[in-house]
């Protein structure tokens, strides 16, 4: 039984806010949805995925958000309704195409949904997609609640089908993998046909091209839009107020900050204090309806994440409606009440209040605060992030750094996003020495492979993953590749997108909805390109070492070795063990031996650990998958492996 | 609502490494609680958590409204520990005085540990530690329990869940359990799952 797909209208449910974006979007009516995974978005098409064929959808995992964009754009030119979903990072990817987007308008309900992630808990950055919603002149919404998640999708849907505009609506972390309370809404009946219409007068929006020129009249078009969203903004009953009908603080928000000022009102015991303006339209902002509450006091607080958007349109429209409702001061990110990094919590938003109000505010006795704080320091060790027991990628990198040692060089690799990111840190040997967005590891090797005449000698090698490789690092190759760079690219490929829950990428066979799809051999796909292409299993460490070795020597032009072994979480995989391992304490020399604890020092699998009393390595039974390569390194064979019969 | 939380809202964090099953675990209670007829709100944090780093889940049960995913300084009512020293990380941030902990007692080492530059602390010391800056403490062997005597460490989680009911913190019985995993597990699994349940409970019942 699937909520989502069978929840009756008037029923509650505990929902992540993922699915209620996803149920929001099914009463909206949507045919079509696409996206390309990414932490905390990826569920939302999951779900969809899942329940495709009762719903009559078409959903797919593109091969990255630009596409995604564009596939869910033909849907909404066909007049269906889509939406595509996306991470932080995606909407970049998309934006070039979003911008024409926004120019050329939209005919069936179309709505992005970025879900960003304040703090980078799942991130290397903590982009505020917000930002876009002005740079593209598209109206923003954000919805404050699990309710709110679902109800706003299915009205975003219906106004961009009204005004014909593209519409953004932006989740964080703490709603798209929260849960809450949802009452679920009727589904409507399915039977949306498409037709893309084309041969009316140039500019009639449901007849004409559909393109963002001719530029000047587009562009008042959209502008006008624009407008029209901000009429209807000033009644929506996303926007609403608590509070007292003269505050002596009032608190505008949206979002998951919605939920922490709430929640930081009540802790302080100042309801009859302070008043909450909580903001579902977030861009363009309903002036009449803010002028109305900024009326009420002269202090306003602005709590959101992660950077003053919210606070400077704020701060631009107060200045404006000063000679109506007189200089007020506005609080938040660029005073320092409120950090500009990172997410924020109800503590951060206490704080804030309590030094506006002057409450004196402590959550636990000092001494308690200190006490537990000092033994944590010296009593639960940090937790790096660290490969998964059995993670191929370790295999990989434990090889590509040996080969890098011997070679002595000071080659060097050059990183992207994805579980091998962990490659830059010590679990991971420390291997990349730059990191940035999807494919951009093959991309600088491309342009530092082209320094020998500055004279740069150092081998250059790139890592990408397998979903990585036909998201971003394609055209990078074929840069490198015509352009006669001279690197090292080495594919780790683990048969899935694995960082952010093993979706299906355009490698595979099978598709988001579980049907058949076209494989793409990326051997072929390089070969073609015209790289000298090689394959390796990781787990073959000998194998591995002796190809990297051979084409470190073959100079000029780019080399492309792909180490295939599937993920350790895989379906496939999880919890079957290749190999049950034990090591012989009899033969374990420890910090005696030369290679000083060479296993669990250096190697840092989560399944090997050092046995304090015993002066010995030992294995984790609970932990070890099974993958036998710590058998490979040990330097006297201590480690052994004996095939699990399955 | 027959059964009543002792606190409203209660706030109960469960905590663990990625790959515990902490998520399983909180979801499961969420729809007990839901079930119940109570607004439950939960807050987690994994994603690349899941690749060895702390993974908390804040569960929020309210007879009224949702609230904040993540629970303010202090303010955590009971602390479900499937690993030791993430009980005492969770205490520095949201414990009190008076929490309860309920804490599995085998630990899982970090990277820094396993590689020497970091220390594990001693069991004993560990426990007492625990003790001193909470109300009310319960150990026990989830998974080892598991491993001797399900073949699987996986079950941890569900023992967890069963003690906790034993220790009476939360109305939670064995029928509430049955009813969610009735709705979320395949039926050859809820035998099983039912099985680690009984042993958790009867590991702080017979104690």
């Amino acid at each position: 039984m699937n909520i989502l797909s069978t929840g009756e209208k008037g029923s509650r449910h505990l929902l992540m806010g993922n699915e209620a974006i996803a149920r929001g979007a099914l009463e909206g009516g949507i045919s079509v949805a696409a996206g390309y995974p990414g932490t905390p978005s990826s569920e939302i098409i999951e779900s969809l995925a899942k329940i495709s064929k009762d719903h009559h959808l078409y959903v797919e995992w593109s091969t990255n958000e630009k596409v995604a964009m564009e596939v869910a754009a033909a849907a909404s030119f066909a007049r269906l309704r889509s939406i595509c979903v996306l991470k932080q990072n995606g909407l970049n990817v998309a934006s070039d195409f979003l911008l024409h987007l926004a120019g050329s308008g939209v005919r069936g309900g179309m709505v992005i949904i970025p879900c960003d992630d304040p703090g980078a808990l799942s991130s290397i950055n903590e982009g505020d997609t917000r930002h876009f919603a002005r740079l593209l002149e598209i109206p923003l919404l954000e919805p404050g609640d699990f309710q709110e998640a679902k109800d706003m999708t299915k009205w975003a849907l219906e106004l961009s089908e009204e005004l014909q505009t593209v519409i953004m609506m932006r989740s964080v972390t703490r709603l798209s993998h929260a849960s809450g309370s949802v009452v679920l809404g009727d589904l409507p009946e399915f039977g949306a046909k498409a037709e893309f219409r084309h041969e009316g007068f140039l500019l009639d929006p449901n007849e004409g091209i559909v393109s963002s020129a001719p530029v000047e009249i587009k562009h008042s078009q959209q502008q006008e839009k624009v407008k029209k969203a901000v009429e209807k903004f000033e009644t929506s009953p996303f926007n609403t107020y608590t509070g007292p009908e003269s505050p002596e603080l009032l608190v505008i928000t949206s979002s998951a900050c919605n939920l922490y000022s709430r929640e930081a009102i009540n802790i302080l015991d100042v309801k009859d204090r302070v008043g909450i303006l909580k903001l579902g339209t977030t861009w363009p902002l309903p002036e009449k309806l803010v002028a109305e509450h900024l009326k009420k006091c002269e202090k306003i607080l602005i709590v959101e994440e992660v950077i003053p958007f919210m606070e400077e349109n704020l701060k631009m429209l107060a200045q404006e409606l000063a000679p109506q409702i007189g200089q007020k001061t506005l609080m938040g990110k660029r005073d320092g009440y409120l950090p500009m990094v990172n997410e924020l919590n109800p503590d951060l938003v206490i704080n804030a209040i309590s030094k506006i109000l002057g409450i004196e505010y402590q959550a636990v006795p000092e001494e308690y605060a200190t006490g537990t704080l000092q033994k944590t320091f010296f009593g639960a060790p940090v937790r790096e992030w660290i490969f998964c027991p059995g993670c191929p990628h370790r295999a990989s990198y434990w090889s590509i750094n040996q080969v890098l040692k011997l070679d002595n060089n000071q080659g060097f690799v050059c990183g992207d996003i994805g579980c091998y990111t962990i490659g830059t840190l010590p679990s991971g040997f420390s291997t990349l020495k730059t990191l940035h967005s999807m494919g951009s590891g093959t991309g600088i090797a491309s342009g530092f492979g082209k320094l020998k005449p500055f004279g740069m000698k150092q081998p250059v090698l790139s890592v990408c993953g397998d979903s990585t490789f036909f998201h971003a690092a394609m055209p990078a190759l074929v840069n490198a590749v015509h352009n006669k760079s001279d690197i090292t690219m080495v594919v780790l490929d683990n048969s899935g997108t694995a960082m952010t829950g093993f979706q299906p990428h355009p490698g595979l066979e099978a598709n988001a909805e579980g049907n058949d799809a076209i494989k793409l051999d990326i051997k072929s796909v390089c070969e073609s390109m015209g790289a000298y292409v090689k394959e390796s299993d990781p787990f073959d460490l000998d194998n591995t070492r002796e190809v990297l070795f051979e084409m470190l020597e073959k100079k000029d032009g780019v080399k492309v070795l792909i180490l295939r072994q599937i993920c350790a979480l895989s379906p496939e995989k999880k919890g079957k063990k290749m190999f049950e391992m034990a090591v012989d304490e009899s033969r374990c020399k420890g910090e005696k031996c030369g290679c000083n604890r060479l296993c669990t020092r250096i190697f840092r699998c989560p399944g090997l650990f050092w046995n304090k009393e015993k002066g010995t390595s030992k294995i984790d039974e609970a932990i070890c998958a099974g993958c036998g390569i710590c058998s490979e390194i040990c330097p006297i064979g201590a480690i052994s492996k004996k095939e699990v019969t399955q | 609502m027959k059964d009543r939380i002792k606190y409203d809202p209660y706030n109960l964090i469960i905590t663990g490494v990625g790959g515990q099953g902490n998520v399983m675990a909180s979801r499961v209670l969420g729809n007990i609680f839901s079930a119940k007829g109570y607004t439950v709100t939960i807050g987690e944090t994994f994603g690349a958590s899941q690749r060895g780093g702390s993974v908390m889940s804040h569960l929020r049960i309210s007879s009224e409204s949702v609230l904040s995913p993540q629970i303010a300084k202090g303010q955590a009512h009971l602390i479900v520990a499937l690993e030791p020293t993430e009980a005492l990380r969770v205490l520095s941030g949201y414990g009190n005085e008076n929490v309860k902990i309920l804490c599995n007692k085998r630990p899982i080492y970090s990277g820094g540990v396993i590689s020497g530059e970091q220390t594990y602390p001693e069991m004993d010391q560990l426990q007492e530690w625990i003790c001193e800056y909470a109300g009310e403490v319960w150990f026990i062997d989830a998974t080892d329990e598991a491993l001797s005597r399900m073949k699987n460490p996986i079950f941890g989680n569900i023992i967890m869940l069963g003690a906790l009911a034993a220790t009476g913190s939360v109305p939670l019985e064995r029928e509430d359990f049955e009813a969610v995993i009735e709705k979320s597990l395949p039926e050859s699994k809820i035998g099983i799952n039912l099985e680690a349940y009984d042993l958790g409970y009867a590991m702080i019942a017979e104690n």
